[in-house]
């Protein structure tokens, strides 16, 4: 698992996608944080990080999927998949390997966001007036949601040939797990199972993790809907054959 | 035995793609899996390797079945797929060391194993450029050395020289029997001459059942045909041939020169020189012409398909 790990590590050095991938989430997210009037923290007043935990999601939604689209959908395309099959290695240790190095290159492009949360510390008043454990929770509900934009991206990847199709599989599943639900839930037809509808969707875990509590039941929420996608991906890669 | 195939079966939808073929392969025994495209060979190799599994019936690999033990028969077996998928965007150290860290060699085994397999591939030349650099020649050089990194017992090639131009198809053939020394190899193709070039043995398969199974020789003699050539000094009529026992067919190849089809196993030139006596021919030159392979593998496959 670690062969492949550092293999997709290697790939995205000598690629430009997870420098294109790093560099359009930070520009994003800090013209939305510091300088678009509608959305930034200096304008608004109120010294916190509301609009990165809003807009990051969003944002994230899109270029996880270019993370993950080229995957297991290119090493079919080109074969190479049988090559890597029939190495001494589990079909999961493949799909983890990947999994985790999509996860990594997510992890170091939010790092840089912490410099947000010192200058926010420092230009509070009094310096220091900000809401720690709020930031944090948010920070590993970020970190949650993006493990299982992560698995989703996997698994359109595992589920054809095609970069493109796998990309935009991958979106929209990410955005209909993350707020279509949320959604769906609100139509007045289904009233009576609205509120077990929205506890399914990523939002409503998000938000509850984002208020600084860590649940573990929220907290277990994340981590089984990724095990659960990675499983899939794993048996759509064994079925594939 | 390195290889034994037991009534292996594999069914794609409603067509069979390998219809419960057998057969078994001794250690260090090079043999050539040969059959016209569509015929069950990478069916069977992709078996063999684990990459897919059966429908019905197993494979046993240095005593290991590929179901119950895939990941201990990958340990055992090196395997070049048709088409020689690569990364072609990785260095060609960079590709043998992610191929041999599976296996679980050190950086000093990497190292050397490494150096080794180059050497025999006669990459050494290449060895510095990306892999998307290179011909396809040394593309093929670089799967075979993938598929030998870690010193297999058994290596499975799916038509290894496809797509290449006939120098390099000569080369990769004498790097195939060059490194082959000491391993069980199964090879397919669909160019007869390479069986003859590279294998001691050749599996016949066609529409996913084995037609023949034999030593090359074995193959070419068990044919229940066989060609002579005789020049005669003056003229002979046809007629006159066409009376020798046996003859299907007489074909007058210029001049007083004929080829005779003879259905006949044993051969038949005492007994023509019998025949050349009692008639007071002038015969000048007799020869038996050798079946090539492609004889035998035309007619083992089309009688099929009647």
């Amino acid at each position: 698992m670690f062969n492949i790990y550092l293999k997709e590590i290697n790939s995205f050095l000598s690629s430009l996608i997870a420098y294109i991938v790093i560099a359009v989430f930070l520009v994003a997210m800090g013209l939305l944080v510091w300088v678009f009037p509608e959305t930034n923290v200096i304008d608004y007043g109120y010294a916190d990080m509301d609009t990165f935990f809003s807009m990051g999601p969003f944002v994230l939604m899109f270029l996880i999927p270019a993370i993950t689209m080229k995957m297991l959908a290119e090493e079919t395309n080109t074969g190479t998949i049988e090559i890597l099959i029939v190495k001494p290695v589990t079909k999961l240790q493949v799909i983890l390997g990947k999994y985790f190095a999509a996860l990594t290159l997510v992890i170091v492009a939010i790092i840089p966001t912490l410099v947000y949360y010192y200058s926010l510390y420092q230009l509070s008043s009094p310096v220091g007036n900000i809401d720690t454990a709020g930031i944090a929770g948010s920070y590993v509900g970020l970190l949650l949601l993006s493990s299982v934009f992560c698995a989703l991206g996997i698994l359109a990847s595992s589920l054809t040939k095609n970069q493109v199709v796998a990309f935009i599989l991958a979106t929209f599943l990410s955005f209909i797990l993350f707020t279509g639900l949320n959604s769906l839930a609100g139509i007045n037809v289904w009233s009576a199972i609205s509120l077990p509808l929205s506890k399914l969707s990523l939002e409503y875990h998000y938000h509850a993790i984002g208020k600084g509590l860590l649940d573990s039941r929220d907290i277990i929420y994340f981590i089984s809907v990724s095990a659960v996608l990675l499983y899939f991906s794993k048996l759509t890669l064994a079925h594939k054959k | 035995m390195s290889i034994i195939v037991q009534e292996l079966t594999k069914i794609y939808g409603d067509q069979k793609a390998v219809d419960a073929i057998s057969f078994e392969i001794k250690e260090n025994e090079i043999v050539g899996f040969l059959g016209p495209n569509g015929a069950g060979k990478s069916t069977t190799m992709k078996i063999a390797t684990t990459y897919i599994t059966p429908s019905s019936g197993s494979v046993i690999i240095n005593g290991l079945n590929v179901e119950e033990n895939p990941l201990e028969v990958r340990k055992s077996i090196g395997y070049l797929p048709e088409h020689n998928p690569l990364y072609l965007d990785m260095y060609v150290h960079e590709y043998l060391h992610f191929s041999g860290r599976f296996y679980g060699l050190n950086k000093n085994e990497l190292k050397s194993r490494t150096a080794e397999v180059i050497e025999m591939c006669q990459l050494s030349v290449e060895q510095n450029k990306q892999i998307g650099q290179l011909s396809k020649g040394y593309r093929q050089r670089v799967g075979l050395a993938q598929a030998l990194l870690h010193d297999p017992s058994v290596l499975i090639l799916d038509e290894p020289t496809t797509g290449l131009d006939p120098n390099q198809i000569v080369e990769v053939r004498e790097l195939i029997k060059s490194v082959s020394k000491g391993k069980t190899v199964l090879f397919s193709t669909h160019i007869m001459q390479e069986v003859q070039a590279v294998c001691d043995r050749a599996i016949v398969i066609n529409k996913g059942q084995i037609v023949a199974d034999g030593s090359i020789i074995e193959l070419q003699k068990n044919n229940t045909q066989q060609i002579i050539e005789v020049e005669f000094a003056s003229k002979v009529p046809d007629s006159l041939l066409q009376s020798f026992n046996g003859v299907t067919n007489v074909k007058n190849i210029g001049g007083n020169c004929f080829q005779l089809t003879v259905s006949n196993s044993e051969d038949v030139r005492p007994e023509f020189m019998h025949f050349v006596t009692e008639h007071d021919l002038n015969l000048i030159g007799i020869s038996q012409v050798q079946r090539s392979m492609e004889d035998v593998f035309a007619t083992l496959t089309r009688s099929e398909n009647v």
